[in-house]
């Protein structure tokens, strides 16, 4: 997994996944349609047509797969609608100063990456967007490696297993059915400590 | 030799271990699965392709709650999307034989309220639930944390979950809450002080004699907004009020098989000298009724201070973030919280609508009338709870103050089901996000305890209970 793109930059802390989709839109029962939803409220005005000075409804913006943005992105509400509509929308990764759990855990199982930067690196990106808007960012999740030309090369840290599984593409379902004797083990040994519903 | 002290939350961790293996999270066993309609849907369609069962439906639970609508039940559901989500949850429990509670079942009611009222949760169990406020369940000293869609897809096919182990994190509230002063504050305070990402990466255990005074009622508030203060889960040890509170409830063990999970319950408690990641304090004595007055639940201060002035920030992004919250909600940094005008009040959601709440609510609204310029909204959260507060004789005193009396449901704490915020407005709320837009869009929110949303209620802007006359 490697990729250049020009950056997207949402410079707010602690956005959370209210903002990233309103819960409105969480009635639907499919994945499909919730890129056009993204940020919605920010994007949008009340009569539906698109803030021209909006980041997200610009061209470059559409065509950026990287989005940079404040500490503890993806905070509150649990729903996995957020990495799906950010993915939908064309993103691959998210740069950041800290994610909120349960948010990291969603994008990593659709295949967007939780990139984690020191205060500085955020700020020394920030700079450098600052002198060139149109700058291009490349990343390297084989080498776990972050980078932008004049800037430093950032060694970014990312759980073992998570990247196997982008790497790899491993269904990490397929991997926990494949534990079938420890599970039904750890259950027989259970029985009776079990408060089972069933009856 | 005896073995080194945990807390709590490795004792559980420990007890639940399937599988473990160097450089990969653990596989975890998962006692109880919490299901609602918004998060769901997909993780069903994902097993139906893969041509999967749920492997435990004995360990499942659905119920539909966001949703719905909070008017009277013989009303059919207007918004045909939200209607079809509903009947989906129904068909897919159906399908897959999962136990529910449909949406005209009489014991129907936000997921994290029916599942302790009808002691589906239990002391020492690891539960989940497709929502960040799972950590309600804490307040037995079960491990129980939201997770995302497809990890409910994980947990409906396999039972398990792939995790890390989190980091430990003590809050310990020692003294005596003054009168006036709530489970709720006490979280609010925490937000306050640790910020919303303080609890990242970690599992709180709320501890000392303030936590152990509340009773469970008021553990699930505290434990309900450990997410707010960015943990997965929270838990309280449990003793006998945990005991008191179960006993004899629907769903927990019965007769010898409650004596032995009594004992086995009992060993659950931390360790003398085990250790945490991390500490902090709370001093209970010196706490105040609180009020956010932000756009995220960090937001909050004592309700009788002024509000806080981003030029006094040093940091330029968090200075940024409180005059773009200041200028969202419309205040002005230094002025007073108190006293500012609002339009709504909702009394309800996971963290404050249970029995107590209510009570409290109404004890405030008794022999008295709601200001004309404020809808005040009741909301249940289970039917059970809305027949019970009707035997006592509370919806009469809500009417009789002018306000209205729901069926139950998240209602305005998350606007999916037509009770909302129109822009603009101003409401305190008992829920447990003030995020932009989280109770319609464009509306702006003040989280507090059920005294404080009374007494704003009757006063028509936000009011400290302790100045009502
Ligand atoms: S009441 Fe609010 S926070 Fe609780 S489960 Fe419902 S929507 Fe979520």
């Amino acid at each position: 997994m490697q990729f250049e793109s020009t950056v997207t930059q949402i410079q707010a802390d602690n956005i959370d996944t209210d903002q990233i989709i309103p819960a409105r839109f969480l009635k639907t029962i499919s994945k499909d349609g919730l890129g056009d939803q993204l940020f919605f409220d920010w994007r949008y005005n009340a009569d539906g047509s698109p803030k021209a000075d909006f980041i997200l409804n610009t061209d470059k913006a559409k065509a950026s797969k990287v989005l940079f943005a404040g500490d503890n992105f993806g905070c509150g509400s649990s729903r996995e609608h957020a990495p799906w509509a950010l993915t939908q929308y064309g993103f691959q990764a998210v740069i950041s100063t800290s994610f909120a759990d349960i948010f990291k855990q969603n994008s990593l199982k659709n295949r967007l990456l939780p990139l984690v930067v020191s205060k500085e690196v955020h700020q020394q990106l920030r700079d450098a967007l600052a002198a060139n808007p149109d700058l291009a960012v490349s990343v390297n999740v084989e080498t776990q490696t972050f980078t932008w030309p004049g800037g430093p090369s950032v060694h970014f840290p990312i759980d073992a297993f998570a990247k196997h599984c982008l790497l790899a593409g491993v269904d990490e379902i397929g991997y926990v059915l494949q534990h079938e004797a420890q599970i039904a083990a750890f259950e027989a040994q259970r029985v009776g400590t079990l408060n089972t519903l069933a009856g | 030799m005896p073995s080194k002290p945990r807390t709590i939350i490795e004792k559980v961790w420990d007890s639940h271990i399937v599988a473990e293996r160097e450089g990969a999270p653990s596989l975890l066993f998962i006692d109880l699965h919490l299901v609602h309609e918004v998060t769901s849907p997909q993780a069903f369609s994902g097993l139906r392709q893969r041509g999967l069962k749920v492997r435990r439906p004995d360990l499942t639970f659905c119920t539909v709650d966001h949703s719905t609508p909070t008017t009277p039940r013989n009303l059919p559901i207007v918004d045909p999307i939200a209607a079809t989500q509903v009947a989906q949850l129904e068909k897919n429990a159906t399908e897959f034989g999962i136990p529910y509670f449909g949406f005209q079942n009489r014991d129907q009611g936000i997921v994290h309220v029916i599942g302790p009222e009808n002691g589906l949760t239990q002391p020492g169990m690891t539960v989940v639930c497709g929502d960040s406020h799972t950590a309600t369940h804490g307040a037995f000293g079960a491990l129980a944390f939201g997770i995302g869609t497809s990890e409910v897809e994980m947990v409906l096919a396999s039972q398990c979950l792939l995790q890390k182990k989190s980091k430990s994190y003590e809050v310990r509230v020692e003294g005596t809450l003054k009168p006036g002063v709530t489970a709720k504050d006490i979280i609010l305070a925490l937000c306050a002080k640790i910020g919303i990402g303080g609890g990242t990466g970690c599992v709180f255990e709320y501890t000392g004699s303030a936590i152990r005074a509340l009773s469970m009622e008021e553990r699930m508030t505290v434990c309900n907004m450990s997410i707010e203060a960015g943990a997965r889960a929270g838990l309280v040890a449990p003793d006998e009020k945990t005991y008191e509170y179960l006993k004899g409830r629907r769903f927990a063990p019965k007769g010898a098989a409650w004596d032995e999970a009594v004992e086995r319950w009992k060993q659950l408690a931390t360790d003398e000298g085990a250790t945490y990641d991390f500490t902090t304090t709370i001093d209970a004595d010196a706490l105040e009724p609180m009020i956010t007055f932000g756009t995220n639940p960090g937001m909050g201060m004592a309700i009788s201070a002024t509000i806080p002035d981003p030029s006094n920030v040093a940091d330029s992004l968090e200075r940024d973030s409180l005059r773009k919250a200041l200028a969202y909600m419309g205040l002005e940094a230094g002025k007073p919280i108190a006293g500012q005008k609002i339009d709504v009040v909702f009394v309800g959601s996971c963290t404050n609508s249970r029995m107590s709440d209510l009570r409290a609510a109404a004890g405030v609204l008794k022999g008295r009338k709601v200001s004309p310029s404020v809808r005040t909204m009741i909301v249940p959260g289970s039917q059970e709870i809305k027949r019970q507060a009707e035997a006592e004789g509370l919806d009469k005193i809500f009417r009789e103050a002018g306000a209205e009396w729901r069926e139950a449901g998240c209602s305005m704490c998350i606007a999916m089901n037509g009770d909302q915020l129109t822009p603009g407005q101003y409401s305190v709320s008992t829920s447990n996000r003030n995020f932009e837009g989280r109770q319609g869009k464009g509306g702006r929110t003040f989280l507090a305890s059920p005294q404080t949303a009374a007494a704003s209620a009757i006063m028509g802007v936000v009011t400290d209970v302790r100045t009502l006359a």
